[in-house]
């Protein structure tokens, strides 16, 4: 994945920052809970929003289950309208690709829809390094961009900023990329939305190359589909002559008929809209109309070991609508960057542990990052059940065991950093597994209740740092049940 | 070994538990969900739609077929317009009525030269009542579609009922894939900023639309 998030701390350190910083917090909530009442308004009206979601699951589960041969035809149908397909295992093979088919062109400069693959691999930083500009023209992306900032939000990656500030990095950015902010800009959203309007129509009217990624590709046609609201994606689509568009392998639906499903439960479920204002479909090239000629990058980077492993492939039915960011307890509060990938929230808590692996601090902590409440289950429209691949990738982390890395299966070791958990766990089977110890061991902690402290000592005073620990009641519970014959006749 | 060799390789080892004779795909995927949502004489799925287009702030006009032309004349007046592009179907029997110059939607033309043009009118291939959604796929009346993308001001028509369905599913069943489709609901938006909507970003920042019957 990106090199910006290389490094970054484990989720606790960096939320920590975030829970302490009040401005932030303020953007999040306000934003959040907007869009929360919205989507449940926009969802209520379909009355078959349950067999939707069910069909949803199906469709992509099928795919997933599938997946070689949906390959296979959507390269087949791609080709057959004249797209050129091109394969790529990593994030680096996907750069040199998107690369060198821009230096191809003679280009030095891009212009890009927003997408998460592209995010993911770091498109931008690499298309620099060769001299290639890449400018986002997303509103939410361009402001992520100007102020050098990282995404935090799947839909909107500037959801942590609010009006002010994208007025200051307008007013104080736009001149060093092209052209400069209007005078005396103020901070309403529809003068900031016009700025945003003038900067970037220089760009897209001169482009010659477009990179965008899709939302859905269609096996049985080869169409690609990009859902959007402020017609910068149209712009990237239509006017330059190549189009490049890098797509994760899991984007694939079989039929044109699986549409009705999707364009149905993402535009409500993401902007809580009826539909967004624009949904593009294109199939290769068309003589007269849009770019001459149409690149395809096929992207795996951790998704064909994603798919490997038979509960936390489910991530992969993910349709990036931010449902589940935006009702998250755990995101409103810690906001995205502390996720330390381009898949914040919930979603990214499972995502990103898979396709990177659980080596580095990060990635190991992001399976605690939630507190199990379901929330985000309950309104994802393909069904991704959050919790149950959190608890999964969990127990994953403290015990190890087999997973794919890079195509190969390795047995993973246990973290090191929960030895006392796992020694807690031994312990505890083994007084569970005898009984006489057990009793000795509940009497002589119920005797000695008055000792006990408030906080644990050692490795244990962490986890008791935001939690009491729970007092030790006078009498063991299989003392109190044998003394009344199991509380018979109200006995206490 | 070629990247794509190693791709469906690995996808391959990863679905080992996936049986031969897994549940084929008609049986696979449920489809328990309605073709539409509630029950609508065509009239009332024309008004469902004339509402929908004005909730996403589209300007809806009604009018028959012999006040069409002089309908967008006064449209373009209102606005302003002296320059109005225009794909290759429309006759005067749509643009009789004003005194714009008329640009013709040519290959040849740059985005530049498209940016000078003040509005454009086209027709489109379908459009969707409970979504408030209408469908370009570049048919003789759309043109490329690009014409209805530079241009500030976009004025769509829509000939009632015949081009009016009710829902996704069913415009979907009317539109062909090979064709390059633009589904527009409304004149361009964002979310973007404190997750609240607002119109007028990079597309028309205003869309008329006229359901045009008989």
């Amino acid at each position: 994945m990106s090199g910006t998030f290389v490094g970054m701390p484990a989720f606790p350190k960096a939320a920590h920052e975030a829970v302490n910083n009040p401005t932030l917090r303020g953007n999040l909530r306000h934003a959040t809970h907007t869009i929360r009442a919205k989507r449940a308004t926009a969802v209520a009206e379909l009355t078959d929003w349950a067999a939707l979601r069910e069909a949803g699951k199906r469709i992509k589960d099928h795919t997933l289950r599938h997946l070689d041969r949906y390959l296979e035809q959507l390269e087949a149908s791609v080709t057959a309208a004249g797209g050129i397909v091109h394969w790529a295992s990593d994030a680096d093979e996907a750069n040199r690709i998107v690369a060198g088919l821009v230096k191809a062109t003679g280009e030095s400069e891009v212009v890009k829809v927003k997408s998460m693959a592209t995010q993911e691999i770091g498109l931008n930083e690499a298309l620099e390094a060769e001299g290639i500009r890449a400018y986002e023209t997303d509103l939410a992306e361009l402001i992520v961009q100007l102020g050098k900032d990282r995404p935090s939000h799947i839909l909107v990656p500037a959801i942590h900023r609010n009006r002010g500030e994208i007025r200051d990095i307008f007013e104080h950015e736009m001149s060093e990329w092209g052209r400069p902010a209007p005078d005396g800009l103020t901070d309403t959203p529809a003068e900031l939305a016009e700025a945003a309007r003038l900067h970037l129509r220089e760009k897209f009217l001169r482009a010659k190359v477009g990179i965008s990624g899709a939302n859905f590709m269609v096996a049985e046609t080869g169409t690609l589909v990009v859902v959007e609201s402020e017609g910068n994606g149209r712009m990237c689509l239509t006017l330059p002559e190549t189009l490049i568009s890098v797509v994760g392998i899991e984007k694939i639906v079989p039929a044109w008929r699986d549409l009705e499903v999707f364009l149905q439960t993402l535009p409500r479920s993401s902007t809580a809209e009826r539909m967004n204002p624009y949904t593009s479909t294109w199939t290769g090239t068309t003589d007269g109309d849009g770019p001459r000629t149409f690149h395809l990058v096929l992207l795996d980077n951790g998704r064909t070991d994603t798919l490997a492993d038979e509960v936390g492939r489910q991530a992969l039915r993910c349709i990036r609508c931010s449902a589940c960011l935006n009702v998250c307890p755990v995101y409103e509060r810690a906001g995205g960057h502390a996720y330390g990938s381009v898949y914040p929230g919930p979603i990214g808590a499972i995502l990103s542990p898979q396709l990177r692996g659980t080596a580095s601090e990060i990635d190991a902590s992001l399976p605690y990052a939630s507190s199990l409440c379901g929330a985000c289950y309950e309104v994802c429209p393909v069904a991704i059940d959050i919790p149950e691949v959190l608890v999964h990738l969990r127990e994953r982390v403290v015990e190890g065991g087999p997973v794919t890395r890079e195509g190969n299966k390795v047995v993973l070791q246990p973290a090191k950093g929960h030895a006392a958990e796992r020694a807690a766990m031994r312990a505890a089977r083994w007084a569970f597994t005898r009984p006489g110890a057990l009793r000795t061991g509940q009497r002589l902690a119920s005797r000695t209740r008055r000792l006990h402290p408030r906080t644990l000592p050692g490795p244990g005073k962490a986890w008791s740092g935001s939690r009491d620990l729970p007092p030790v009641p006078a009498e063991p519970f299989r003392d109190w049940w044998q003394r009344t014959q199991g509380g018979k006749g109200g006995a206490k | 070994m070629s990247s794509r060799e190693r791709i469906l390789g690995r996808v391959r080892r990863a679905l080992a538990d996936v049986p031969q004779d897994d549940t084929p795909y008609e049986q696979a995927v449920s489809r328990d969900y309605v073709r539409e949502h509630g029950e609508r004489s065509v009239a009332q799925t024309v008004d469902l739609l004339a509402e929908n287009l004005a909730d996403y702030r589209a300007i809806v006009h009604r009018c028959t077929a012999a006040e069409l032309a002089a309908v967008i004349g006064r449209l373009l007046a209102e606005r302003g317009s002296k320059t109005v592009l225009v794909p290759a179907g429309p006759n005067e029997e749509w643009l009789g009525g004003t005194d714009a110059e008329r640009v013709p939607d040519r290959a040849e033309s740059t985005p530049h030269e498209l940016d000078q043009v003040e509005s454009v009118v086209t027709g489109c291939a379908v459009a969707v009542a409970e979504t408030g959604t209408i469908v370009l796929d570049g048919g003789p009346d759309q043109g490329r579609r690009r014409i209805t993308l530079v241009p500030d001001h976009h004025i769509c028509v829509v000939r009632v009922p015949e081009q009016v369905v009710s829902s996704v599913p069913q415009a979907l069943e009317r539109l062909d894939p090979v064709r390059p489709l633009t589904w527009i609901s409304g004149p361009s938006a964002t979310s973007d900023i404190e997750l609240d909507r607002v119109e007028g970003v990079h597309g028309p920042r205003t869309l008329e639309v006229v359901l045009v019957s008989g």
